[in-house]
């Protein structure tokens, strides 16, 4: 079976404690949560960090699931199975339960986090897109304090994220407003795959048009997990399947897929087409 | 590092690197070789044990991860020499037959009926979606474990 | 009375974790092994730097091609006739080909090691695309082998080319059809690996090893090694699944047992799930070309075929010696067909080792795949509903046996029975109706049919050997004095339930309770020689030995008894498990007191020695065939190409069911390798050669979600040969299946005008075949 190299090992008690222990071991060190990306990458040897900093008994502070000030907070360490099965986000965003549901598989989502997905920046996952689609923001915590990104600028290019060096991911917000609706549609080669494509979808209805339109794509090279264009387009519109395969067709235009095993780059541009249109008539129907 | 690790109800103390993974330490340090490893990569299932009840890949969580935790493993579902209804279910139904899959899926069956006591045939093929069984094709496991929450009802 | 269902006796151990498979042997002072592979698909070795590695405190040996180059153990033989490395010392041949083996304490110091062994590569042209290895300017993979200038391995033909050509020339209709049966891997759950303990006092090496085949191995290594056989025990403990990837010999055994002779310590090395994938035997890997001629009113006259073998880079398959395409040559299949005719031309590449590997019957998964594609497409040429084509071609009862076109005598069969049951349980026609309502909607809905005949139970020792060893199995049973038995066989189950099914077979005959008979397996010191289990060979090979056994043990009982009841044998009849005399039930005498007296002082008649037991070699006089007719119901989405398996019917006919549970269990695991290897399992390379399916993360596998819940349903058509009518059940639907998924997917494409798509019908590839833009699905998508 394949193994880890070596590293050293600590267990932070306290967020504080986190961003000491990563001052104190700097660039090299790797926080861990769920370790369902990490450790199979250090098992192949493609990562190597001299430690590790393991966040997982901070569920007190990191593993909250709230809404507050109008915004549905999710802290970093929520476990995909915690998000799944909290009413509170998925009565508000049922794009979270479509998307839970085809991330990974149960045993995985018991252990895998929230923030270490978003932190991974893989190109093709799926709660990248989810957020982006939510316009969710995150908050990062460093030596000097707490600041926020939006989730669209979150992602900085592929395994790259705006966590700077001494910084933790602690939470995500999500703006809550009424008359909302979302979904997530995901192609995948098998149960439990990551997605051959993937787009999310939030709709904001306001006196029967659309206000706000938010489309999240994965693994399709779309720029930022987002469609901006093809948002631009829906917002103003009345709902409508015409209006939504415009916004398919459109975000499918501004995506940069590139064939892998999971498939050619003309279909991943049909997928964000056709996945981008159901997702919308979804989340329109949901609203 | 020295760490103290509840498997199946009993404290166990070791010292590891931390780079040791949790199946190497239940099979390797105390000799549990009920729980099995198929994958490197958190795809197959056949290395789940409950971590605090809850059932995890064990092939990619640290065993300095588990260290002040309660693990089972299949060599736990036997109470007092009384077989977990599941374990009795698998044997009513061929739910197994290299035996590889089953002490993972034995550990996810039981809680799943932990939490659901009377899942339908969708629920249980979803919850056992992320462990491969290449004998059964799955029929039999599934009726297992529908035979487990008959005989708890 | 013991046959029907019955509990596993082997489920006991595993419900409690207490199963023992390769890696839970622990010998004191064991070192451990770990292999550095090749990153390169073709390159040339320039040097091998083991300093460093060596230099580790935890390291015990580092062992490299060169070292096996002085104990003459650098190339090993194949099981087809040709050499394999067993670690590289002028090239390596394909991506994860075995460099160096590092023994060290432990596991993970092992690993570490790898990374300290600098091995400096020349990288070479590769050859990928098998239909590029005979191209003149090809690089010669095997440049090893005197004289070799190209990639060529074999042409090899069976059939009535003449007869078979006319038919076509002749022919109202003829359709041709190219297929790719892609390159997938059995996969068990369990990897390989191997416990070496050379015992330098002894002078004896004991091998743990996941082994399909024990008794094979142990005289291989003798072979091999030069080592005394009768110094070498081969203990195959429980098995994690096999499915034919655990038939042949890896390097990594031999160099368990290099580095155990090297160290004076036991060494076990277990390979990783991407070892396995890369390096471990292969399946399939044809490319097909079928060709079938008919009448317009749809009679299938002819049917040929060539094909191109890609055998990777060292020609490893594992197939009785005279049969270098295994048994693709049935590939005439279920139907009553005047002639048939194939080529077949094995070729190098730069990939793994292997073939015939995975639950295939030795090749009859490729020939079955074939026909039944063909008719399928000869079917929409026609314009004829693919079940009735079927009907109008199945051979008929009264046929068998039957000798086909290419020389097979298939034993018995009742075909359109088990077509017809298959169609009633699904709701054919009503299945039909509502495609057509769904077509006019717009919905893509298929529906596949396949009909296949496997050829199981090699085989007759004066057609079939493997590397000289002809396949006939022992079989050894022993009555305790209180009338508990004990079988010893030498084949070795890998899940399929050997422990309970044999002793049922033994129960049946002696007329003892099935779980009074224990069954010894999986050891060399403690069983018969035979040649092991795979290609379906258990019940028709070493079953039949159990029964014979059986029954020869039970007419010395016979001899027994009449001394018991001071009756001549001749007088006595066996009857409700008891012999008696004739006329007089009640008196009669149970296996249990025949045993113990005959370990008694009851005199016994001249010529009996006492004791109760026997020993037998069962040479089968044919094969046997198992058939079956599947229909798969599957629903396309148009708009992403994704395939959902709604229902899947299986009617097979395995002949007698010893234990129908289990017969139902083997079904339901190949039915799922199916719908696998239709829709998801895959070995792509890029044009480098780099393995694209590595892990699980790439090389899929169906989970319960993808699998329906089998329908299943049997005929029993009993074997005349084997001694209880059984043939075989083991690979039947793995065999059968995946030409029904594809059929049904290509059905729900009718609109399209679709008549072929291969495998793996992956949701990209269903799209671009919709789309006229079918990709290779061998190759790396362009």
């Amino acid at each position: 079976m394949q193994v880890p190299a070596t590293f050293e090992y600590e267990r932070a008690d306290s967020v504080t404690h986190a961003l000491e222990l990563l001052e104190r071991y700097g660039p090299e060190a790797r926080v861990v949560a769920g370790g369902h990306s990490l450790i199979p990458m250090m098992k192949l040897r493609l990562a190597q960090p001299e430690a590790l900093i393991d966040i997982n008994g901070l569920a007190a502070e990191l593993g909250r699931i709230a809404v507050e000030g109008g915004e549905l907070a999710i802290g970093a360490l929520v476990r995909h199975a915690e998000l799944l099965e909290s009413a509170t986000a998925t009565d508000l965003f049922p794009i979270f339960r479509d998307a839970e549901r085809v991330i990974a598989d149960p045993i995985v989502r018991n252990r895998g986090t929230v923030g270490g997905s978003l932190c991974q920046g893989d190109p093709s996952e799926d709660l990248s897109a989810v957020f982006a689609a939510l316009r969710a923001t995150a908050v990062i915590q460093g030596p000097g304090g707490t600041r926020t990104v939006p989730v669209r600028l979150f992602h900085e290019g592929p395994y790259e994220t705006a966590v700077g060096p001494g910084e933790l991911l602690i939470q995500l917000r999500v703006p809550v407003a009424p008359g909302t609706g979302s979904a997530y549609e995901k192609v995948e080669r098998r149960v439990g795959d990551w997605p051959v494509a993937a787009a999310g979808a939030v709709l904001r209805v306001e006196d029967g048009v659309i206000a706000q339109a938010g489309i999240g794509l994965t693994a399709v090279g779309a720029a930022h997990f987002c469609a901006p264009e093809a948002e631009e387009h829906l917002t103003g519109r009345p709902p409508g399947a015409e209006a939504f395969a415009e916004a398919g067709r459109i975000a499918a235009e501004h995506c940069a897929p590139s064939a892998d095993q999971r498939g050619p780059a003309d279909y991943k541009r049909h997928l964000a087409a056709e996945l981008t249109r159901r997702a919308l008539a979804t989340a329109a129907g949901r609203i | 590092m020295r760490i103290t690790v509840t498997v199946n109800g009993q404290p166990y103390t070791r010292d590891v690197e931390p780079r040791l993974l949790l199946v190497h330490f239940l099979r390797d340090e105390l000799d549990l070789t009920g729980t099995h490893w198929g994958c490197d990569t958190s795809n197959c299932g056949v290395c789940t044990v409950q971590l605090d009840g809850v059932p995890v890949k064990s092939c990619t969580v640290l065993a300095v991860m588990a260290d002040g935790h309660e693990v089972t493993t299949v060599e736990g579902l036997e109470r007092d020499g009384e077989l977990d209804a599941v374990q009795k279910g698998f044997v009513e139904c061929h739910g197994l037959q290299c035996g590889f899959c089953t002490p993972g899926m034995l550990l996810t069956a039981r809680w799943l009926l932990d939490r659901n006591p009377d899942p339908d045939e969708g629920q249980i093929r979803e919850a056992i979606s992320g462990q491969l069984c290449r004998c059964t094709g799955y029929e039999n496991i599934v009726r297992s474990i529908r035979w487990a929450a008959e005989a708890g009802r | 009375m013991s046959y029907g269902p019955m509990h596993r006796k082997e489920d006991a151990r595993f419900i409690r974790g207490r199963g023992n498979y390769t890696d839970d042997v622990r010998l004191p002072g064991m070192l451990y092994g770990a292999i550095l592979r090749s990153p390169h698909a073709h390159a040339r070795i320039v040097s091998v730097d083991t300093s460093a590695a060596e230099a580790h405190p935890k390291v015990r040996a580092v062992i490299t091609g060169q070292t096996l180059a002085g104990l003459n153990l650098a190339w090993m033989p194949t099981l087809s006739q040709d050499t394999q490395a067993v670690l590289a010392t002028d090239k390596v041949r394909f991506q994860g080909q075995e460099v160096a083996f590092v023994v060290a304490e432990d596991a993970y110091s092992a690993r570490d090691a790898l990374e300290l062994i600098d091995v400096e590569y020349e990288p070479l042209d590769a050859v990928i695309d098998a239909r590029n290895a005979l191209d003149p300017g090809a690089p010669v993979i095997r440049d090893d082998l005197e004289g070799r200038t190209g990639n060529h391995i074999f042409d090899w033909e069976a059939g009535d080319r003449a007869r078979t050509d006319a038919l076509f020339e002749q022919a109202e209709v003829t359709v041709a059809q190219d297929m790719i049966y892609p390159r997938v891997h059995p996969a068990p759950l369990e990897t390989c690996g191997a416990l070496a303990d050379f015992d330098k006092v002894t002078g004896k090496l004991t091998v743990w090893c996941p082994t399909q085949a024990p008794h094979a191995h142990r005289t291989l290594y003798a072979m091999v090694a030069g080592l005394p056989e009768h110094k070498i025990r081969v203990i195959s403990p429980d098995i994690g699944g096999g499915f034919g990837g655990k038939v042949g010999i890896y390097p990594g055994y031999v160099c368990a047992i290099v580095g155990s002779i090297v160290t004076g310590k036991p060494v076990k090395w277990m390979e990783d799930r991407s070892e396995n994938l890369m390096s471990t035997a292969f399946a399939r890997d044809y490319h097909m070309r079928g060709e079938v001629a008919a009448t317009r009113d749809g009679r299938i006259q002819a049917i040929r075929v060539k094909v191109l073998a890609d055998h990777g880079a060292f020609n490893g398959t594992a197939q009785p010696t005279k049969f270098p395409a295994g048994f693709f040559h049935v590939f005439s299949g279920s139907y009553d067909i005047e002639a048939a005719h194939c080529e077949v031309t094995g070729v190098y590449t730069n990939k793994a080792p292997g073939g015939v590997a995975y639950a295939c019957s030795f090749r009859v998964t490729e020939a079955v795949y074939l026909v039944e594609r063909m008719v399928d497409v000869l079917a929409a040429e026609l314009g004829l509903d693919p079940a009735e084509l079927r009907m109008r071609n199945l051979l008929k009862p009264e046929q068998f046996p039957y000798t086909s076109p290419t020389g097979w005598e298939y034993d018995s069969g009742d075909y359109p029975k088990a077509l017809r049951l298959a169609m009633d349980m699904a709701g054919y026609d009503k299945l039909r109706a509502e495609q057509a309502d769904k077509r006019a909607r717009g919905e893509l809905m298929g529906i596949g049919v396949s009909f296949f005949t496997e050829a199981v139970g090699a085989g007759p020792r004066k057609h079939m050997d493997i590397l000289g060893l002809g396949m006939a199995d022992g079989a050894e049973l022993r009555v305790h004095p209180t009338g508990k038995a004990v079988l010893r066989v030498s084949c070795q189950s890998q899940g399929q339930g050997h422990e309970t099914t044999f002793a049922q077979i033994v129960g049946q005959e002696l007329g003892i309770p099935a779980d009074d008979v224990e069954v010894v397996h999986g050891d060399t010191d403690q069983t018969p020689f035979g040649l092991g289990t795979y290609g379906s060979r258990s019940t028709p090979v070493s079953g039949a030995a159990a029964a014979l056994v059986s029954r020869k043990v039970r007419d010395r009982a016979k001899i027994v008894a009449a001394a018991m009841l001071e009756a001549s044998p001749d007088d006595l009849e066996w009857a409700d498990g008891k012999w008696s005399v004739v006329g007089d039930p009640s008196a009669g005498r149970s296996m249990a007191e025949i045993a113990l007296a005959a370990h008694s002082n009851l005199e016994l008649p001249d010529g009996v020695e006492g004791h109760l037991d026997a020993v037998t070699v069962y040479n089968p006089p044919n094969l046997t065939y198992p058939f079956g007719a599947y229909i798969c119901v599957v629903d396309v989405d148009p708009g992403t190409g994704q395939v959902k398996v709604r229902r899947f019917v299986a009617v097979d006919d395995c002949g007698v069911r010893i234990n129908p549970m289990i017969v139902e269990g083997q079904i339901h695991g190949g039915l799922a390798d199916g719908v696998g290897m239709a829709l998801m399992q895959v070995m792509a390379f890029d044009e480098d050669g780099n393995h694209l399916g590595a892990s699980f993360m790439d090389y899929l596998l169906p989970t319960a979600m993808e699998c329906p819940s089998w329908e299943l349903g049997a005929t029993v058509t009993p074997s005349p040969t084997h001694p209880i009518g059984a043939k075989g059940v083991g690979e039947s639907a793995t065999v059968g299946s995946p030409a029904a998924v594809v059929n049904a997917v290509v059905d729900a494409l009718g609109p399209y005008g679709v008549r072929h798509a291969d495998m793996p019908l992956t949701p990209a590839n269903v799209w671009r075949v919709v789309n006229g833009d079918p990709f290779r699905t061998d190759l790396a998508i362009p």
